[in-house]
């Protein structure tokens, strides 16, 4: 392989900053979305599908990663992915956990008074 | 067939350098897999703030200002740093070393900005009384739940943590930007392309990091407005 082809960087400077201005945008559609009052779920699953679509934008154009060979792409990308899904195993013991807490009734708990002297 | 006969089989010229199998150089790909293991750290982090912030009394105390104006600022000056650093690399593929180092010099300037902005959204959290492991005493009161269970004071812990260790992250990038910058004549385009790489992640972390934390933790309702 030639040094030529070696450093030639394809994507135009017109292509990177329309991919900054949809970044852009979506930040602050993100912000918009932070005060509209909806459930904590959906807001969390708007929020990272936004974050995702980012996230890929950054890694196809700035990272460069979408004119790379499929072969490296296919070397980071799958496994990445599946071990940060499978960090998710952890969630159910999450809301598992918020249950067994103990439940202030009046006060939170004090320490008990010493015991008097006989 | 002996090993040794069968090694002769091999092209030597796969065995001596010089061959690309992902096209790319070996410190290339070396920053790939340390991109690769440093989103595993950050995921590992984000995950465990969702298992606690699941499992907790969770605070939600930003205000607008200065927390998400800041925050929101700050998003910019690393999105904007990421367009400089591409244009940047795209200045040196055309043998451009001089205009490289123009674009370099302003991603160092958009980071350095979000590194001080930080620092300053930082300083009034502390000031307000927030701490690794305490929460602001009129916090603590705000966010207790009618059912009495008072807000987590791992709030401080996570929030330290997380944009903690991607200041860190930055700071650190800016350092590297510093070196590149200097020696920008003398290095190829490869690796000036390699700095450019850990610049983005650094970019990349942060689109997780500001919804997460910030975005997710706005108080609409005003609760601490007094």
């Amino acid at each position: 392989m030639s040094e030529h082809a070696d450093e030639h960087f394809a994507g135009s400077n017109k292509l990177f900053t329309s991919v900054w201005v949809i970044l852009v945008v979506l930040t602050l559609v993100e912000i918009l979305l932070a005060y509209k009052t909806m459930p904590i779920h959906i807001m969390l699953t708007i929020l990272l599908g936004l974050s995702i679509v980012k996230a890929a934008l950054i890694i196809a154009y700035f990272m460069h990663l979408k004119f790379e060979r499929l072969s490296l792409i296919l070397t980071l990308v799958p496994m990445l992915v599946i071990c940060i899904c499978l960090f998710s195993v952890f969630f159910p013991d999450g809301f598992r956990s918020s249950g067994l807490r103990y439940k202030f009734q009046e006060s939170p708990p004090v320490a008990p008074a010493p015991a008097e002297e006989p | 067939m002996s090993t040794e006969a069968r090694a002769g089989h091999f092209p030597a010229i796969d065995w001596n350098g010089g061959a690309f199998p992902y096209r790319v150089g070996h410190r290339k790909l070396g920053m790939w897999l340390f991109i690769v293991s440093d989103s595993l750290t950050f995921s590992a982090l984000l995950m465990g703030y969702a298992y606690l912030r699941a499992s907790n009394n969770w605070p939600t105390p930003f205000p607008f200002y200065p927390s998400i104006v800041f925050s929101s600022v700050m998003t910019f000056c690393l999105l904007s740093s990421s367009l400089t650093m591409v244009f940047g690399v795209s200045a040196s593929s055309r043998g451009d070393k001089a205009g490289a180092r123009r674009w370099i010099l302003a991603t160092i300037f958009f980071g350095a900005a979000f590194v001080v902005l930080h620092l300053i959204e930082w300083n009034h959290l502390i000031g307000e009384g927030l701490r690794p492991f305490y929460l602001p005493e009129h916090w603590a009161t705000v966010f207790t739940l009618s059912d009495g269970t008072p807000p987590t004071a791992l709030f401080g812990a996570t929030f330290f943590a997380i944009t903690g260790l991607h200041m860190f992250h930055v700071a650190t990038g800016i350092i590297y930007l510093l070196v590149v910058a200097a020696r920008v004549k003398k290095i190829n385009h490869e690796d000036i392309e390699i700095s450019g790489l850990y610049w983005h992640f650094v970019d990349l972390v942060w689109m997780f990091v500001f919804p997460l934390i910030y975005i997710m933790s706005v108080d609409m309702h005003g609760a601490l407005n007094h």
